[in-house]
């Protein structure tokens, strides 16, 4: 088949060509620009959270003082703090996660690993990405204009509960956030279209269903969640916008509206949105894992049908975030009993990929390492969210920093660790060069440390009573909330680390092979060069 | 710039202390977090003694899997290796094992679940006897409190700003005008507020309850043991969110009955502030020489 591909009339446009680039209809291309947009907003997302960790470092206010001299007058005041925080949350889930995942690794291996030339619909595939910087520009804008009051931006958490996002903030801070939001969602809606479609019709010939890769499957899943969740979302979105500057009522109590009523619509989309973050992350580990361990993935079918479970139950247990809002006892025990329900498909997943090793013949390359972290680290935060689950305990711990350890654990250390982990699994077949092995494992030592420096004292915090989103804590919570900064640190080394590899690769430019990591490699997308041809698969390939 | 070496000097100072801090939990000030702990604060109210025992069962529960897991982890790495095992084996399925850790889960789940639920309709249901009613309402940013049984006035009760701060009282967390509750009396607590979401939390009860405007929430807590309990507002409420605490005096019945007369007359009353100042001031002596 790489034969196939090799003597395929290969006419690549230029790098420098800016229509590539802006015009492109091509996967890989649009993959690209959704990595290159991920890394970026990353950047400033993980910037933000270094002013968090800045500002928490010592009781009192350092960074977010509100004065006229000094650092206050940059970062501004506590609402600008509440910013900060909104945008944090914000800008990594749907300009970094979502579009590294879905966008990035989705676009350029959903066509690669079924045998299909392109996706689906490759124009609507541009467009799906331009609108992402015209949201994300919205999103930054946003910041910088009038929110409540004379104070800038929209600090109100990235829940957007109203009527602090309504009444609370009167400025168009934001209403540019309800448009960048919606834009995104757009941007993800029509996404999830071309994967379903491309999912659906264009599997190589032998390809059943039950033969797709799992990060086939795990896309396929994750963009269900994306199609059916996210017109709630801009249906709430469209509510707060109206209720803001057209004078309905739908969550003002003034009118008959009512608060709570926003929340249930909020997580009904938020609930399976955390697990669109995660699940293609379950699909690239279960990848790595495979071929490092040149085993076949334990369990193939529970794997793919845990990961529909998955989806399925996270659209019926939204209102376990809202255990304090005063829901009848009963309906609190219906969403306990529901949520607990998902550790089962979970620890499937888990022991799977151990029982995956188990026999295997494991090698700890760059990627499986980043694998194993994962599974480790998702475990711990697995846990601690059986514990959140029971509405008696998350009573005391709700709204606590014990929430932001949790979903730091399955997110910052789990999400994020299988994007590393998915790109230094394809960084050669992507772009064609090999990376610095040696520093990009020093990276995942500080990363690994680091994360778990920074959140695995906030469990603790969280016991004793920090609350959420405090831009200043009692004198007490000093000794957790200093280790965790200095976690910031040792995590910043690991970043400055992922650009030296960077450099590292540009300016060497080692010519990468078709397929580095051997036999244990098994899917499509090692059939073909390193990078592959800029148009694949002319003639399909067929699955045995 | 930060002053990076006192930073660090001052890290390993602390984290030496730190292992000093860890035995100090069970010398924690009641009420209050303590630097360094680990845990709950020490529980005042039968809910929160339900949830700190439900809360270490299941801490063994996660800790034995997390472990586990780890322990499978580090086993797979050492054994399965390239150098300790050159041939992978090529297995794939194996019903039994899937069946184990399907169902195996699925009991630890249930084991959670019988006292899990006994905890939840524990806080919800409120006990048939209650005493008297305490309402709290969230504003931007401050408390407002009314006891509607014993016609007291609504009365605000602001933090106590750092430069005003006396000795005794706790940065972001002292507040001008506390609630007072007599110590073993079941308090009905209402919740509301007048602008956006708060939420009236208080660790050492287990009490958490959104205040959310054009609502009513309901709770209830029996505060077991006299002292001065502190809790923060804990729904994002915007610029002040942090500086909204709460601030709970638990009395002996005769110290709250003279308190409420003197704040049925006047809500400020200077002579409440005195009456709860003198008891705080005899029992700091009591406990002092205890000690």
């Amino acid at each position: 088949m790489s034969a196939d591909a090799a003597t395929h009339d290969d006419h690549t446009p230029s790098m420098w060509d800016w229509r590539r680039w802006v015009l492109s209809t091509n996967h890989k291309d649009i993959g690209t620009m959704y990595l290159v947009f991920a890394i970026f907003a990353g950047i400033i997302g993980g910037g933000l959270s270094g002013l968090i960790r800045w500002e928490l470092m010592e009781p009192g206010l350092q960074v977010f003082t509100g004065e006229d001299t000094g650092w206050g007058a940059l970062f501004g005041n506590a609402h600008n703090y509440n910013v900060v925080t909104t945008m944090h949350a914000l800008i990594m889930i749907f300009f970094m996660v979502m579009p590294a995942m879905i966008g990035g690794f989705g676009n350029w291996f959903v066509p690669l690993m079924i045998g299909a030339p392109d996706m689906a619909f490759p124009r609507m595939n541009n467009i799906s990405f331009w609108l992402l910087p015209a949201s994300f520009a919205l999103a930054l804008m946003s910041m910088f204009v009038p929110g409540a009051g004379a104070d800038l931006g929209f600090g109100g958490g990235w829940v957007l509960y109203p009527p602090l996002s309504t009444s609370g903030h009167n400025g168009p801070a934001m209403d540019l956030l309800i448009l960048s939001l919606h834009i995104a969602g757009i941007s993800s809606i029509l996404g999830a279209i071309n994967f379903i479609t491309t999912i659906f019709n264009m599997r190589a010939p032998g390809m059943t269903i039950h033969k797709m890769p799992l990060f086939v499957w795990s896309v396929l899943v994750t963009v269900f969640l994306l199609l059916l969740s996210l017109p709630v979302l801009a249906g709430a979105l469209t509510m707060l916008l109206t209720d803001r500057n057209f004078g309905t009522a739908f969550f003002d109590p003034a009118g008959g509206g009512d608060p709570v009523m926003y929340q249930h619509l909020f997580w009904f989309f938020g609930h399976p949105e955390v697990y669109i973050l995660i699940l293609p992350g379950f699909g690239i580990i279960s990848h790595i894992v495979s071929t490092f361990s040149r085993k076949p993935i334990f369990g193939y079918l529970g794997m793919a049908y845990a990961m529909v479970a998955i989806g399925f139950i996270g659209f019926l247990v939204w209102a376990h975030h809202m255990y304090t809002v005063g829901m009848p006892v009963d309906l609190k025990a219906y969403f306990v009993a529901a949520t607990m329900v998902i550790a089962v498909p979970t620890g499937i997943k888990i022991f799977s990929w151990i029982a995956t090793m188990w026999g295997g013949s494991m090698e700890f390359r760059t990627p499986m390492m980043w694998a194993i972290g994962f599974i480790f680290l998702f475990t711990v935060g697995g846990v601690t969210g059986v514990v959140l689950a029971n509405a008696g305990v998350d009573q005391a711990l709700h709204d606590t920093y014990y929430v932001v350890a949790h979903f730091h654990y399955v997110l910052s250390l789990g999400a994020v660790f299988a994007i590393f982990a998915g790109w230094y699994y394809w960084f050669e077949k992507i772009f064609g060069v090999k990376y610095n092995s040696f520093l990009a494992r020093a990276q995942f030592f500080f990363f690994f440390i680091g994360a778990n420096v920074i959140f695995f004292p906030q469990h603790f915090l969280g016991l004793q009573g920090m609350p959420r989103r405090y831009v200043d804590y009692p004198d007490n919570f000093e000794f957790w909330n200093s280790v965790s900064s200095w976690g910031y640190v040792i995590m910043l080394v690991g970043m400055v680390l992922f650009f030296a590899v960077l450099v590292d690769a540009i300016v060497r430019r080692r010519k990468g092979e078709a397929n580095p990591w051997g036999e244990g490699a098994t899917t499509l997308e090692w059939t073909l060069s390193s990078p592959p041809p800029f148009h694949q698969f002319s003639e399909l390939p067929k699955i045995k | 710039m930060p002053d990076l070496y006192g930073e660090a000097m001052r890290f390993l100072t602390a984290l030496a202390l730190t292992w000093t801090t860890f035995a100090a939990t069970a010398f924690a000030t009641p009420g209050q977090p303590t630097d360094g702990a680990l845990g709950f604060q020490p529980a005042v109210t039968p809910i929160m003694e339900d949830i700190v025992s439900f809360h270490n069962i299941l801490l063994v529960i996660i800790t034995v899997i997390t472990l586990f897991v780890m322990g499978l982890l580090v086993w797979v790495m050492i054994r399965y290796n390239r150098k300790a095992n050159p041939t992978p084996s090529k297995n794939s399925h194996n019903t039994l094992l899937e069946v184990v850790w399907t169902a195996l889960p699925v009991l630890i789940l249930i084991g959670i679940a019988i006292p899990s639920f006994p905890l939840l309709y524990l806080q919800d249901e409120l006990p048939p006897e209650i005493d008297f009613t305490l309402k709290a309402t969230g504003n931007q940013w401050n408390w407002s409190y009314e006891y509607p049984d014993h016609e007291v006035a609504e009365y605000f009760s602001n933090m106590i700003e750092d430069e005003d701060l006396q000795p005794g009282q706790l940065r972001n967390l002292s507040v001008d005008y506390p609630l007072v509750v007599p110590v073993n009396a079941t308090v009905r607590l209402q919740v509301t507020a007048t602008d956006v979401i708060h939420n009236w939390a208080m660790p050492a009860f287990g009490t958490k309850m959104d205040a959310i405007p054009g609502r009513i929430n309901e709770a209830w807590f029996e505060v077991t043991e006299e002292g001065v309990y502190y809790g923060q507002c804990s729904e994002l409420c915007g610029l002040r969110h942090a500086f909204m605490p709460i601030e709970v005096h638990a009395v002996p019945q005769d110290v709250f009955d003279a308190w409420i007369a003197a704040k049925a007359e006047d809500e400020y009353s200077e002579a409440a502030d005195a009456i709860i100042a003198e008891y705080t001031a005899a029992r700091e002596t009591r406990l002092a020489q205890l000690d």
